[in-house]
């Protein structure tokens, strides 16, 4: 390692200020410091400082979308093959997930990241590495067949109109892979609802209808929900659907890694779930037709309720920022995922809508509580003694 | 028996290097008084460079608070006035003629003295500024009665000094600076101890109110303290005094002189033999640190790992200063460090394989582990700031200069110290003790 340490140090003095290629000094610097992390010593303040820096943070929260990255490759395979009636192996099935799924993910990360370098390069910023996470979160909550222009653009969009115009990481307001996946939604309706998209080159005989496709359809038949998939399969995720967010163990286990590590927020998760809950709950107890009466607990494992509530509506940027804010930003999510799913039969999938639409009353719900915080100080104060 | 206040957010970081409980003495030479030490004075020097000074001389005094007198703690000679950029003077040096002269105040009871004449000896002794005020963290105003004094009797601070061990001996003198203080502030005098503590010189202390805490880092802060106990409000002033500088004022009413005799612990994972020293206030660290130190790179605070300064082994104490820390320079490059699974590194996270390890003590270098970056992390400063206040809210009405809002937000209750573990915490690796003294120093302006 001596050796290219050696070789950076060499190159170094060309991409600083007066070298020949100042104008790349972002550039460098974000491939210095993936390979090496810094030499920066504390000056002032705290002498020691915590191993953990955003780098280990933003890769703990990708390999936490492992498990359902592997498992969105496999399904992506497995339904095709199913939609054309023809049995394949476990490795044709992830062949055929790889051919489809890697080429969104390169592109994903090639436009984003070259956004990213640009726009630091621009501010005289460091690179930072918020988009290793979104790189990967835009992807995963894509259906499989989705050509790769749009993929293209719709990063573009989520970087520069989601992102960049806010002044860049930490500064913005909407989830970028959300505002990713909602360009496209409004965008090209057509490739990203109905019930052709979510299987890769699905045979036309083939239903292709995802659990929640068919429980909105039986609000305007009048007919009980007919699931053509088991509850089992919906939980462990061999049902058609964005690549990556079918199955809730997966999505599980990516869970208990952002939990562990103290990443991701516990309390978001929880209020999302428990107001997805609540609201089905609501809906169950006013039914007036199959899908208000559907139980609850469906709502959690179709569609992508899990996946949003354990890498969406967790994003630190734009959920509420404050401890009491998060249980609140949760709580509302969830009821308004369901709502939206149920009310709603132009859009059969609430979650995205849910997530994006309480990131806009994030800082709101931050404000109220900073507000109760003031109050409270203020009332300290012992009020003067009238004469 | 009083209630235990139970502190349980917060982090305790487990260093290499305690200092042992065993007591060396050393006699230094050297001293030097840095008005950097004291926070908004405008020194006006009364010395010049050849003079001689006793233990108790003035040496410089606040212009802008002209009875607040800056004296020498030894007798000898001034032999350098150091200055910085713009003429900022940064050190007075004196060295030490072994003589022993000291300036007599007069041996007195608090008790038969009153306040006029109490406050009078402490500001021509120069005892006074060991006296600092909340909010800003500045030499206390005698003209204005504090709502209290607190004394924390505990520092939870990595590798802090054991108060327990250094106040052995000193009941006597400990106990009549406290008279001083209740005497003069109308028995408001708070002492904060431990809850693990059993030092009878704390516990039967009379005339103070004491206080029980228990928790992590930052338990022993006066800041987080007062918080839980009577928290500073608008308009408030309360008075913060250590341990040794209580005992300080003891001896000058049990002495009638200025002694300037302290004991600070000398620890760090680079120390050989780390142990306390008896040593005095200002004095250099050489001698202390001469041969008991690991060759190598090394970062020498004065102070602790949170909060100290740094300094070269050939400077001295800061004024208010008990502890000596040295740890290793972390200037190296890591290669692909954020990627290891990182069985020896410590966070407060489980981001690393280390927490599978609760028991293990670290050596932790001054390396930053990573660059600075936008604030995208949040719920992390909550976990290390045991106090109803928003870290992230202040800091950032701080960074935009919004005086109504910082004030609105608590800055009165806070010292930098306090943040001193978001700073450790922070994956954004910004510098928020300094945020945070920016700001008090922006109200401090403003409400001047």
């Amino acid at each position: 390692m001596k050796a290219l340490r050696r070789t950076l140090d060499k190159m170094k003095p060309q991409f600083q200020k007066g070298g020949k290629f100042e104008k790349l000094h972002s550039t460098f610097d974000a491939f210095e410091t993936f390979l090496f992390v810094p030499d920066i010593t504390t000056s002032r303040g705290s002498h020691i400082r915590d191993a953990n820096d955003m780098k280990r943070t933003m890769v703990i929260v990708v390999i936490a979308l492992i498990p359902a990255l592997l498992f969105g490759i496999w399904n992506v395979g497995f339904q095709h093959f199913i939609s054309i009636g023809e049995t394949a192996t476990f490795w044709d099935n992830v062949l055929f997930g790889l051919g489809k799924v890697l080429p969104i993910i390169v592109v994903s990360y090639v436009v984003g990241l070259g956004i990213e370098f640009a726009f630091a390069q621009i501010r005289h910023h460091e690179v930072n590495e918020g988009f290793l996470v979104s790189g990967m979160l835009i992807p995963l909550v894509l259906p499989p067949d989705t050509p790769l222009w749009m993929v293209a653009l719709s990063t573009a969009f989520a970087v520069v109109i989601g992102k960049e115009v806010f002044g860049g990481t930490g500064m913005n307001i909407l989830n970028p892979a959300l505002t990713a996946r909602a360009f496209l939604f409004f965008a090209y309706p057509a490739s990203m609802s109905g019930d052709k998209v979510w299987i890769a080159e699905k045979a036309d005989a083939f239903s292709g209808a995802t659990p929640l496709a068919e429980a909105a359809a039986s609000v305007s038949s009048g007919k009980a929900i007919e699931f053509s998939h088991s509850i089992s399969d919906m939980f462990f995720g061999f049902i058609p659907g964005s690549i990556g967010e079918t199955s809730t163990l997966a999505i599980l286990i990516g869970a208990a890694i952002l939990i562990i590590t103290g990443v991701g927020s516990l309390r978001i998760m929880l209020s999302v779930v428990v107001g997805g809950l609540f609201m089905g709950g609501l809906l169950n107890i006013f039914a007036i037709n199959p899908y208000m009466a559907m139980p609850a607990y469906i709502h959690l494992i179709a569609g992508g309720f899990a996946f949003g509530t354990v890498y969406m509506a967790t994003d630190p940027v734009t959920a509420s920022q404050t401890n009491k804010g998060k249980l609140i930003f949760g709580f509302l999510v969830g009821i308004m995922a369901v709502l939206i799913r149920v009310l709603n039969p132009a859009y059969p999938e609430g979650m995205m809508l849910a997530i994006l639409l309480m990131n806009v009353f994030a800082p709101l719900i931050d404000h109220y509580v900073v507000q109760a915080n003031i109050k409270r100080r203020l009332k300290r104060i012992p009020k003067p003694v009238k004469a | 028996m009083p209630k235990t206040i139970k502190l349980t957010r917060g982090l305790d970081i487990r260093l290499k290097g305690e200092a042992g409980k065993t007591l060396k003495e050393v006699s230094p030479r050297l001293y030097a008084i840095k008005p950097t030490d004291f926070i908004g004075v405008f020194p006006r020097l009364q010395v010049k460079e050849g003079d001689h000074v006793k233990a108790g001389s003035p040496v410089f005094i606040d212009k802008y608070r002209e009875n607040i007198i800056y004296t020498s703690p030894v007798s000898g000679t001034i032999t350098e006035i150091k200055r910085g950029d713009k003429r900022l003077l940064l050190e007075i040096k004196i060295e030490a003629d072994g003589r022993d002269e000291f300036v007599d105040f007069g041996a007195a009871s608090p008790a038969a003295l009153s306040n006029e004449e109490i406050i009078g000896k402490l500001l021509d002794s120069g005892l006074w500024t060991m006296i600092k005020q909340r909010p800003y963290g500045v030499v206390a105003n005698p003209d204005v009665k504090p709502k209290a004094v607190h004394i924390s009797a505990f520092d939870t601070a990595p590798l802090a000094p054991d108060y327990d061990f250094i106040i052995q001996g000193k009941s006597k003198d400990f106990q009549t600076g406290i008279d001083v203080l209740a005497k003069i502030t109308e028995n408001k005098v708070h002492l904060n101890v431990s809850k693990t503590t059993s030092a009878a010189e704390f516990l039967q202390c009379k005339n103070v109110t004491i206080n029980t805490f228990s928790g992590p880092h930052p338990a022993g802060n006066p800041g987080i303290q007062i918080h839980h106990l009577d928290p500073i409000n608008k308009g408030d002033i309360v008075w913060v005094v250590g341990v040794q500088e209580v005992v300080a004022i003891g001896r000058l009413f049990n002495q009638g002189r200025y002694n300037p005799e302290i004991t600070v612990a000398l620890a760090g994972s680079e120390v050989i033999a780390p142990a306390y020293y008896k040593t005095h206030r200002c004095a250099s660290v050489f001698e202390i640190l001469k041969g008991n130190v690991n060759e190598g790179n090394n970062r020498y605070i004065s102070g602790n790992v949170l909060t100290g300064t740094r300094i070269r082994p050939d400077n001295y104490l800061n004024f208010y200063d008990s502890m000596i820390t040295v740890i290793p320079e972390g200037d190296q490059y890591e290669f692909l460090g954020w990627a290891m699974p990182g069985f020896n590194k410590f966070s407060i996270s489980r981001s690393f394989f280390s927490w599978l390890n609760p028991g293990r003590k670290y050596v932790l270098d001054s390396n930053k582990h990573g660059g600075e970056r936008a604030y995208v992390m949040t719920g992390l400063y909550e976990k290390v700031l045991p106090m109803d206040i928003y870290p992230l809210q202040l800091i950032k009405s701080i960074l935009f200069e919004d005086i109504d809002l910082m004030e609105n937000l608590g800055i009165y209750e806070v010292e930098p110290e306090d943040f001193a573990l978001c700073e450790f915490v922070d994956v954004s690796k910004s510098e928020i003790q300094t945020i945070i003294r920016t700001g008090l120093e922006l109200m401090r302006k403003e409400m001047s």
